[in-house]
């Protein structure tokens, strides 16, 4: 099953829409709760990162009968440093972001976490790509 | 203890989950940050002072469903639509923060960690 989301920039109100989506997909197909909290708070991570430090972009989605992949691809400035971003505790969220409870840098680590797989690909001035992986057994 | 005394201990107002009053809770954590909230393993009843649609967005996606609203924040109606769906209780106190927190240990709620 594939599904696409799109991510408008500055859209806080709206972050979490994918999530909220794929959540109740995932439980249709009687996915086990453990593993849908794993996937959406992951994904919800992704999608706020995206709108929190970027322009927006789109959110694309796999499920198979084993295992569900998501894409989270923006257009924004870039991660310049990967491995710094993925430090627990590093952050550059502007104050706007921090006013709605986000910008502790903690949602790359925790993103590593909760999936099996997590590829962040990020080119500077064009945007970052994050693509997660997680089985369902 | 139950959301019902919960309520009255911190003479505050229930804006969502009537059917809910009987329940017991017997956790909580308190915390303004959205980033803590997605880290926790557990579901405990989230004290917080960050009143917007982000706190139920957060709430729903860490299958926390009952959350207290503290210093008198406003629960907005876009709030409370997005927390129906997810049949979630929202309380609202005039108490800070350190006072809902002391009155809840004081009657017994455990922290998750
Ligand atoms: N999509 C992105 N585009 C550009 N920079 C990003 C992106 N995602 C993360 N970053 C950079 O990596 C840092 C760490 O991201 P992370 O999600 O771990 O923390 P945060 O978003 O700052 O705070 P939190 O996730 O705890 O709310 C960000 O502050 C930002 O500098
Ligand atoms: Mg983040």
């Amino acid at each position: 099953m594939h599904q696409e989301y799109t991510i408008i920039e500055g859209d806080f109100v709206n972050a979490g829409k994918a999530s909220s989506s794929v959540k109740k997909t995932l439980k249709q197909l009687n996915v086990s709760p453990q593993i849908i909290k794993r996937v959406v708070v992951a994904l919800y991570e992704a999608e706020v990162n995206a709108i929190a430090h970027a322009y927006g972009g789109k959110v694309l989605v796999d499920i198979d009968s084993d295992k569900i992949n998501m894409v989270v691809a923006d257009k924004g400035p870039g991660i310049p440093d990967i491995a710094l971003a993925m430090q627990e505790g590093y952050s550059t969220a502007r104050p706007e972001v921090r006013d709605m409870g986000f910008g502790a840098g903690m949602g790359l680590p925790n993103m590593q976490k909760n999936v099996d797989k997590l590829n962040v690909t990020s080119e500077v001035g064009v945007g970052t790509t994050v693509e997660m992986m997680v089985n369902f057994a | 203890m139950t959301i019902r005394e919960i309520i009255t201990l911190l003479d505050g107002q229930l804006c969502l989950g009537e059917q809910r009053l009987d329940e017991e809770v017997e956790k909580a954590f308190a915390s303004d940050l959205m980033s803590d909230v997605l880290t926790l393993h557990e579901t405990p009843m989230l004290i917080t002072g960050l009143c917007n649609v982000q706190t139920i967005r957060t709430c729903d996606m860490a299958t926390l469903d009952i959350i207290v609203v503290v210093r008198g924040k406003v629960v907005t109606d876009d709030m409370i639509e997005l927390a129906e769906e997810n049949d979630m209780v929202i309380i609202s106190t005039k108490y800070s923060m350190f006072k809902t927190c002391g009155l809840l240990w004081d009657a017994g709620l455990k922290p998750i960690f």
